[in-house]
């Protein structure tokens, strides 16, 4: 089991919108990882895929989220209650159909594409969703 | 990018001395690897011991390389996967795909 029912963290981080900022985000949620109490999980493996996940959703948000606004920031939202580990990153794009993006095929040899495979595969659940405080990829995983 | 780069037994090695690759740096990467082809290397090893981290765009930058040998009839391979980095090639099955090797001396030896 993870660690006592009291264990609440909220981090709510904006960086500006370039991919300088990746491994600051990625160190960042990498240390958490390794600090909350995740009881059996393997603690370096769940740094390195939390450290993925944010890294492929920010580098979405940068890439797809902020047309033509060089000070735009990239806002990321990161809690972790009850077990229960929320990551929540924000964008000022259009937008995107998360139900249109299918696991890529290996014989697919395409440059692109496997961030979203990346996120799925290593969370619970994923939503993509419009908000008042623009579009949100959130991310769920629950730690046992 | 920090990146070394040197030739021994007719391969060009391409050391990478970066412990992340992602889409901060992929691009780079990408055209170091393409810049190699064209120059006429024709036997590339991407060296990726020093790299502990990489993403979906580090992985697509080796596949341009990979992409770009076989367009020339060239051969790109890579050695030094860390145990992490190893398992994001076998998340998306590109074990298969490239040519993979433990160390530089084995793919050395090849």
């Amino acid at each position: 089991m993870c660690g006592a029912p009291e264990t609440i963290l909220n981090l709510d981080i904006q960086i500006p919108n370039q991919t300088r900022y990746l491994r600051l985000i990625g160190n960042i949620t990498e240390l958490i990882a390794k600090e909350i109490d995740a009881g059996d999980a393997d603690r370096e493996a769940l740094a390195y895929n939390l450290n993925l996940v944010v890294t492929e959703a920010v580098t979405n948000a940068i890439q797809y989220g902020s047309p033509s606004d060089d000070h735009d920031r990239v806002r990321i939202f990161l809690s972790y209650e009850n077990c229960d580990l929320c990551v929540r990153v924000f964008d000022h794009g259009q937008g995107f159909d998360l139900a249109s993006f299918g696991a890529p095929q290996v014989d697919e040899l395409h440059e692109r594409g496997r961030g979203l495979f990346f996120i799925r595969a290593l969370m619970d659940t994923v939503e993509y969703r419009r908000t008042e405080c623009g579009n949100v990829l959130e991310m769920k995983k629950r730690l046992l | 990018m920090k990146v070394l780069t040197e030739e021994r037994g007719g391969k060009t090695i391409l050391t990478l001395k970066e412990e992340r690759l992602d889409a901060h740096n992929s691009g780079e990467l990408k055209d170091r690897i393409l810049k190699l082809f064209e120059d006429g290397c024709r036997d590339v090893l991407v060296d990726l011991r020093n790299v502990q981290f990489i993403d979906s765009s580090g992985l697509g930058a080796l596949l341009s390389g990979h992409k770009n040998a076989a367009h020339r009839s060239a051969r790109f391979a890579l050695a030094g996967l860390q145990p992490r980095v190893r398992s994001m090639f076998e998340l998306t099955r590109l074990q298969r795909v490239f040519e993979i090797y433990s160390g530089l001396q084995e793919a050395l030896s090849e």
